[in-house]
């Protein structure tokens, strides 16, 4: 019998889903759509801060559209569409994080013209694990996390946070009546992922909206924002 | 739990790597998997027997070497992996840093293969 050989591959396993998300981001950066894929925890408020984000947008003459990413039900959608901007439902049928063949087989069928889009949110799945390892194409991950889930829940789950672009502390209304430790929270951001930007809000109460909506207004005119891809 | 989704996309990847180079039987799979991957190891390795089966993979070895992150710090100009990834600080300064140079790997590096033809009567 002949001893093994090697065999030399070197490539990546999600090499595959990295290409369409290259390939996909370059069509958004093309169109001129800002790209964000918000991530969280399940009931961190994403769609509650989607649906704010969508109303100003809208009210601001800036043309915004989602799509939204569920286990199970269409609900989200059907809350967000609510804000008046086209919004379409990816039900995943149980698949716990969105991958990048999916945004592009939704986009096919939607038949959404980028070109007359100024943003496009994709509401991940509610999932702080999963979605952390499938680029989808966005130019911007947005991990948010809610005053009521613990201060030190980015050292639980470093790696959604050393990936994310910016983090939003969401729920900030309710923030003196669970006792939020502010400092303790930015501290464990800032321990999984030096110097990354974090935003306060209430979408309930619209404190912090607008300097999110800054924050989006200033990514949108810098297209510099190429993530790097795992 | 995507590990199985992981596992699928690296028997797929290997699978044709094999059958391109005419193999007929792969006894190892060699993977790096860093610590900011998002992958559990031992979910992997479960997973990989399912995946495997009834592939050209079945009853392979999945060999997984453990990345750490190695983070850049501009202080000190040295490159050194970290113990943990809930703090990414340099180990000789103490000062943060973002600059990742090693750890989101999740490659397939190579196959060990046997190039024994099955022997016909």
């Amino acid at each position: 019998m002949n001893s093994p050989r090697i065999l030399e591959i070197r490539r990546s396993v999600l090499e595959k889903n990295d290409v369409l998300a290259q390939n996909l981001r370059a069509r958004f950066t093309a169109a001129g759509v800002l790209v964000i894929n918000l991530v969280s925890s399940p009931g961190a408020g994403k769609t509650a801060l989607l649906e704010a984000t969508l109303r100003h947008l809208r009210e601001n003459g800036i043309g915004a559209a989602a799509l939204v990413g569920d286990l199970a039900t269409d609900n989200d959608a059907q809350r967000l569409a609510r804000s008046g901007a086209p919004v379409r439902q990816i039900v995943t049928g149980g698949n716990c994080h969105l991958e990048a063949d999916m945004i592009e087989t939704h986009l096919a069928d939607w038949g959404l013209a980028l070109d007359s889009l100024d943003c496009l949110f994709i509401e991940n799945v509610g999932n702080l694990v999963c979605p952390a390892s499938y680029d989808l194409g966005e130019h911007l991950r947005v991990v948010l996390f809610s005053v009521t889930e613990g201060e030190d829940k980015p050292l639980k789950y470093p790696i959604i946070f050393n990936t994310a672009d910016v983090a939003i502390i969401t729920k900030i209304d309710l923030a003196a009546a669970v006792e939020f430790d502010r400092d303790a929270a930015t501290a464990a951001i800032h321990a999984v992922h030096p110097g990354i930007s974090i935003l306060e809000t209430s979408a309930k109460t619209g404190k912090g909206m607008s300097n999110w909506l800054d924050y989006l207004n200033t990514c949108r005119n810098s297209f510099a924002l190429h993530r790097i891809t795992p | 739990m995507h590990e199985l989704s992981i596992a699928h996309s690296l028997v797929e990847t290997a699978s044709r790597a094999a059958q391109d180079a005419g193999v007929q039987q792969v006894q190892a799979v060699h993977l790096r998997l860093g610590a900011l991957a998002g992958v559990v190891k031992e979910a992997l390795l479960f997973s990989y027997d399912i995946a495997a089966e009834g592939t050209v993979l079945a009853g392979s070895r999945l060999e997984i070497e453990d990345i750490p992150v190695a983070i850049h710090c501009p202080n000190c100009a040295v490159t050194s992996t970290l113990a943990s990834i809930q703090s990414f600080c340099c180990p000789l300064c103490g000062q943060p840093s973002a600059d990742i140079r090693q750890g989101r790997e999740l490659e397939l590096v190579s196959l060990e293969v046997s190039d024994e033809q099955p022997t016909y009567p």
